[in-house]
């Protein structure tokens, strides 16, 4: 229950960080939050040779606001996202989702690029970030690019950063005045892991048509999952109960959930069901309030 | 590999320390072992049962998830660091021994300081609020009705000290 020896270098610039990370490469871990990667290396799960923490780079961190998308620094925190009036009104997902992410005082330290990075197939932000279409920046010695993030979450805990890159930023859509957004999980306690969790957004025309919906679910598969054939099947239509209801079960259908002692695969497809009916439900009625 | 170690100057209940930490030191065992501050408990030592929290900089968090290399020069509160003097204790204290918050006292101390940072950025709150505050700590003996009664008094004692 204690970590295994490493070194430790409090980062005094990026340059200094990716640097250090090029030379090193899977060796070498960037230390953000430490909310997950501290608790792998208690149980030496994880076992770097050396800890680059970037918590010095201030940089890294805050909301950058564009005309119609945000960007949020790596570094940003979870409590900062959430004590920010601009998360409810842009960013309505994460705003819904961040009481149930963990509890205050991981939310206190916890950094989306960190959750991000770390790509826990259970976690809400990867999957929030897949449903919305966001992309990530990572930089390295060698340069930098945006990755989208259908490509980002490559499997449970695996990304497509390279050994020498840091996730540094991620770009996402604000909400449009047409939208609503709903997010949705169910888990054992407050705070805990989901057993499923469900984002969704749509937006409506004036007739109340959906011209855009998406869906997404977290510990619905090995990574973050987006129904892509549900969230289509609503293009077009009013969202009545029985559309409604088709798009839970091709959510149904288009997820792989790996069950556990808690929840078998069928219960959570289950719940995938019902989850996705309501939340899809909520959205609708909040989308025609905005018009 | 030699051992790696660290020159940290930190503020622990308004005393300055300055030691020479391992890298892997965890700032839970910096406060129990080092310090000998050993009201901070520690239960799990992976995030999840909060008796370890204490106040870094005003906010919450895990002392099992920092390591003491990182609070080079920042400010920590446990909870020797609560009650005033040797002969009164902080309200939140008081209102735990009031309502009968606390059985056998281990998650006890990570309450304190869950609570005390939750209180001083909510000093109004509802039961709801009071219950979401305190879903980071768990407690295995009394289940939470006295907790969170011991919580309202001390809110409502809180908001009278304070006008």
């Amino acid at each position: 229950m204690k970590p295994a020896p490493f070194r430790y270098v409090a980062a005094r610039s990026l340059e200094q960080a990716l640097a250090l990370k090029a030379e090193l490469g899977d060796e070498a871990r960037f230390l953000a939050g430490g909310q997950s990667l501290v608790p792998t290396m208690n149980f030496r799960l994880t076992q770097p040779t050396m800890l680059i923490d970037i918590n010095p780079l201030d940089e890294l961190a805050g909301i950058r606001n564009g005309s119609d998308t945000l960007r949020i620094g790596a570094l940003t925190r979870y409590r900062s996202l959430e004590r920010d009036p601009m998360t409810a009104v842009k960013l309505p997902l994460i705003a819904e989702a961040l009481p149930v992410i963990a509890h205050p005082q991981i939310r206190n330290r916890g950094t989306i690029g960190g959750n991000l990075a770390h790509a826990d197939p259970a976690s809400e932000m990867p999957a929030i970030v897949l449903t919305l279409g966001g992309r990530l920046h990572a930089q390295s010695v060698r340069g930098e690019r945006w990755i989208e993030a259908r490509d980002f979450f490559v499997g449970a805990l695996t990304t497509a950063l390279e050994s020498d890159e840091m996730l540094t930023e991620v770009e996402l859509p604000a909400a449009a005045a047409d939208s609503g957004a709903c997010f949705l999980e169910l888990s054992r306690r407050r705070g805990d892991f989901a057993i499923i969790g469900v984002a969704c957004m749509v937006r409506l025309d004036a007739q109340g048509e959906c011209i855009e919906a998406r869906i997404g679910l977290c510990n619905a598969a090995d990574g973050p999952v987006y129904a892509n054939e549900a969230s289509s099947s609503l293009v077009g239509k009013k969202l009545g109960e029985g559309e409604i209801a088709e798009a839970a079960a091709l959510v149904q259908g288009a997820i792989d959930p790996g069950g556990s002692i808690h929840a078998s695969k069928d219960y959570q497809r289950h719940i995938a069901g019902v989850l996705t009916a309501r939340a899809l439900t909520t959205a609708n009625k909040r989308a025609c309030r905005e018009r | 590999m030699s051992v790696d170690r660290h020159e940290i100057n930190v503020t622990v209940n308004g005393t300055l320390y300055r030691r020479s930490v391992e890298s892997r030191l965890l700032l839970s065992d910096f406060l129990r072992h080092d310090l000998l501050l050993a009201g901070t408990h520690v239960g799990c030592e992976h995030g999840v049962c909060g008796a370890c929290t204490v106040i870094v900089d005003g906010a919450a968090v895990r002392s099992c998830l920092m390591f003491a290399a990182q609070t080079d020069g920042r400010s920590i509160t446990t909870v020797e660091g609560l009650a005033p003097d040797q002969d009164h204790m902080h309200p939140l204290q008081e209102s735990m021994r009031d309502c009968h918050g606390l059985q056998c006292g281990y998650c006890t101390p990570g309450i304190l300081m869950t609570m005390k940072a939750f209180l001083e950025e909510t000093p109004d709150p509802d039961e709801a609020q009071i219950r979401e505050a305190l879903s980071g700590n768990l407690c295995r003996c009394t289940g939470y009705q006295h907790i969170v009664e011991a919580m309202q008094l001390a809110a409502q004692r809180l908001r009278g000290s304070s006008t």
